[in-house]
């Protein structure tokens, strides 16, 4: 800016620019456009990943765009409702929302309290007005006045030969919109605080395994801030059974999911009695405050492995995870167990294999009808002694060489249930029997109760407001001769087109009455 | 009838509903079109004119159009109404498990909004809007037909019945709304710049545009806490039982809010200075293309909790 125009606009003192900024952060015009800023800046968390949701999906897109991904991480696109510029949104736009109901609430306040304003001189200038003659006395238009607004607050001015109406109603109106806004604010803090508080993780847990609640059987953990993993509730849980049933073939939707079920135990503490649980999908478990969800699915085939010197140095279920509608899974067996070098297997499970056109197998439907597992061979060092972390469902193939067939390409091992193979080193594997696992996810989240009784109370006041209708009637009543000459006019605080019709149906229920009063 | 029989019933009903639709759609361009020459001030002048006036037969046939369009919008809807229920029937459970039901659902209710709102305000006006749009989900919703059958495990609750319906009642009116404020852009723009002597056409006909904002106001006052509830109320709680969380900002909950975000900005643009009227009506089309998003858009092209409904 040039020192021209610093002369030219008056410079604002510090105080006179908070006062400046506050009242534009709080005007109705900010408010405006901070609300559409928000609808904007929530749009790309549904165009990327996010964190927060799936990880793993966030992880694949950055492997897939090497150059964009980098950039959108760097500007939070990856976690947006958590980034500083969407926090900056909904928090100003929160600073603007206090500040508005602030002192909109102090006026309210003031407001009802006041009585209704005077009648204006000259009614023919407001929206609706109407006049009539009738034999009753000024002091009986007054008396039946008050009887018809009686939904109103009434004052009566009145001298010799005169007597002047003023009503209004409709205070609810503003009264709502007060309580609608203020919930906003309870919603936003009620969830704030249980994010805060509360922890969220889930596990996957294999038919016959079991769960406890610590935090090194989570595969995914998080929590807010303020909460102390120590704090976990002390339960556990064992799964016996899982139940899984799909639309048969040849019906309609075939292969589409009917029914998950879990069935097992659980005890609320160490050396509590054991209750029997049994969780479907949108009827989870409640355990001690946390809740316990099936939110997935899938098969756990049970591999043993032997190596060249017969001793069995793998025998466990190993959960494969779907990717697709009809189970195609995919999983990663580590053998750091076997001699004279590790092994590592990778391939996919196919619940029930088909022959696809190119000789491929492939699943065509989700049920274990004729489940298949296909592996390809790995030695060398699985790295699991370097101390870092590794997926259980990632084969870390840096110092691993594959084992390849007569033909050189991978070696492959096809293998139906209770099937065995030889491997190239010597050893053998063993498809032995079929189970299945399920993702639990348990979450806690304190006073969840408070976010939904505020936007319930919010939706309330937003009724309210939308449909209580502000009104000021006046009605002016003098002595003319022996007759009584009666105006009477309303105004609309938020003008709407049936005013004059109502001041019609208002006209004729006054005359009514002033009839009944005065036959 | 068996399970086979009302399911086949139930398609063939749907497919002959979108056929009136497109004629009903027709009808009322017609009606538009047939008036394009009259003149509504000249009403009084043209009755004592003889029937062979070409004006005087361009409103009977535009009035006649308007009435057949009604007619044929009308017979859609209960055409759509049997065949929705027959579907509802055939896979025994409410019809709007998946995307293809959720279409002809929204529609029967967006048909049955318009209907029961031509009688109470005689909005005919928004006529072709409504059917041309009705026409065109219609028609889209077959490209994601599926056959009549049992929900997934995910949609197993009373709350799909509350939470979509809710999110169905606030679409329908969400739309009759978007229809009055394209209408009321279009007069209030004629208004300003058409001298009144060259006012002609079925446009001079239809309500003032202050009437027409009153009117979109009012659908949209009634739509907007509905969607509340269905979006941030219903929704959030049936997550929560189903997911574990009731806030996960999955992508349809996230253009859910949007919408909600969008239509909180309409109601709030008609108390503003210098954003009533125009911009505000712009405001609300943008809140029904977000609708339109988090309804077909997200289950079509981003991956979600919500791809079951595909």
């Amino acid at each position: 800016m040039s020192t021209d125009g610093q002369n030219a606009v008056p410079a604002l003192g510090s105080r006179e620019f908070t006062r400046w900024f506050w009242r534009q952060l709080t005007s109705m015009r900010t408010a405006l456009f901070l609300l559409l800023l928000l609808a904007i800046a929530a749009v790309p968390g549904s165009l990327v990943p996010q964190r927060g949701v799936d990880a793993r999906a966030t992880e694949a897109y950055l492997i897939d765009h090497p150059k964009l991904g980098p950039i959108l991480d760097n500007l939070g696109f990856f976690s947006v409702y958590t980034s500083p510029w969407f926090s900056a949104v909904y928090l100003l736009l929160l600073v603007s929302l206090v500040g508005c109901i602030l002192p909109r609430s102090f006026v309210y306040l003031r407001a009802l309290r006041a009585r209704p304003p005077k009648a204006p001189k000259n009614f023919s200038r407001l929206p609706a007005s109407a006049s009539f003659e009738t034999e009753a006395s000024i002091d009986q238009v007054a008396a039946v006045a008050r009887k018809v607004l009686r939904w109103a607050r009434v004052d009566v001015v009145s001298d010799k030969d005169r007597v002047e109406v003023s009503a209004e109603k409709g205070f609810l109106r503003e009264a709502g919109n007060l309580v609608f806004h203020v919930s906003v604010v309870v919603v936003l803090v009620g969830v704030a605080v249980g994010t805060l508080f509360g922890y969220r993780g889930s596990s996957i847990v294999t038919e016959g395994d079991g769960f406890s609640n610590v935090l090194t059987q989570y595969d995914e953990f998080g929590s807010g801030s303020l909460f102390d993993t120590d704090d976990l509730p002390p339960f556990s849980l064992q799964l016996d059974e899982f139940t899984a049933k799909f639309q048969p073939l040849g019906s309609a939707q075939a292969g589409a999911p009917r029914l998950f079920r879990a069935e097992g135990t659980y005890e609320t503490k160490p050396g509590e009695a054991t209750k029997a649980f049994d969780i479907t999908v949108n009827h989870p478990l409640s355990i001690d405050g946390t809740s316990v969800y099936l939110v997935g699915q899938g098969y756990a085939p049970v591999i043993k492995v032997t190596d060249a010197q017969g001793d069995v140095v793998f025998e466990d279920a190993v959960p494969f995870l779907p990717t697709d509608p009809s189970y195609t899974s995919n999983g990663v067996v580590k053998v750091p167990g076997a001699e004279p070098e590790e092994l590592g297997f990778q391939g996919f499970f196919l619940p029930t294999a088909i022959s696809g056109d190119d000789g491929i197998s492939i699943s065509a439907f989700p049920a274990a009808a004729n489940p298949l597992l296909g592996l390809f061979v790995w030695h060398g060092d699985l790295g699991l002694d370097d101390g870092l972390p590794q997926s259980v469902y990632v084969l870390d193939k840096t110092n691993m060489k594959q084992y390849l067939g007569p033909n050189g390409k991978g070696f492959r091992i096809s293998l139906s249930r209770g099937q065995e193979a030889d491997l190239p080193d010597g050893g053998t594997i063993e498809f032995v029997e079929l189970r299945q696992f399920v993702r639990f996810q348990f979450s806690s989240s304190p006073l969840v109760k408070v976010p939904l009784v505020g936007i319930v109370a919010g939706l309330l006041g937003l009724m309210v407001s939308l449909s209580v209708k502000p009104r000021r009637t006046w009605i002016r009543a003098r002595r003319e001769g022996s007759r009584t000459v009666v105006d009477v006019a309303a105004l609309d605080r938020v003008p709407r087109d049936d005013l004059p019709a109502d001041l019609d149906a208002f006209l004729t229920r006054f005359r009514q009455a002033l009839t009944q009063e005065n036959p | 009838m068996t399970l086979e029989q009302l399911a086949q019933f139930s398609n063939y009903a749907i497919a002959s509903a979108t056929g009136v639709l497109a004629l009903a759609f027709v009808a009322y361009v017609a009606q538009w079109s047939f008036a394009r020459n009259v003149a509504p001030e000249r009403e009084l002048v043209a009755a004592g004119k003889g029937a062979s006036d070409p004006e005087q037969s361009g409103e009977e046939r535009s009035t006649m159009a308007g009435g057949i369009g009604f007619s044929l919008t009308m017979l859609a809807a209960v055409i759509l109404f049997a065949g929705v229920l027959a579907r509802g029937l055939a896979a025994e459970r409410v019809p709007w498990g998946n995307m293809y039901e959720f279409g002809c659902a929204a529609i029967l209710f967006a048909l049955t909004s318009y209907l029961v709102l031509v009688r109470v305000w005689s909005i005919d006006w928004v006529g072709p809007i409504i059917t041309g749009f009705g026409t065109v989900v219609l028609g889209l919703s077959m490209l994601v037909y599926v056959p009549a059958g049992p929900l997934v495990p995910a949609l197993h609750s009373y709350w799909l019945v509350i939470h979509v319906l809710a999110a169905m009642i606030s679409g329908a009116a969400f739309l009759v709304g978007a229809a009055a404020s394209v209408l009321y852009l279009v007069k209030s723009r004629a208004e300003r710049n058409t001298p009144e002597d060259e006012r002609v056409g079925f446009l001079w006909s239809i309500p003032d545009s202050a009437r027409i904002d009153q009117i979109a106001y009012r659908v949209h006052a009634f739509a907007f806490p509905i969607w509340t509830f269905a979006a941030l109320i219903a929704g959030p709680i049936w997550a929560q039982y189903a997911w574990g969380r009731y806030w996960g900002w999955d992508p349809k909950e996230v253009w859910a809010f949007i919408t909600w975000v969008v239509y909180a900005g309409y109601l709030h643009a008609r108390a503003t200075a210098g954003w009533k009227g125009k911009a505000a009506a712009i405001v609300a089309l943008i809140g029904f293309a977000t609708f339109v998003i988090s309804f077909v858009g997200v289950n079509l092209f981003v991956p979600g909790l919500h791809g079951y409904a595909k």
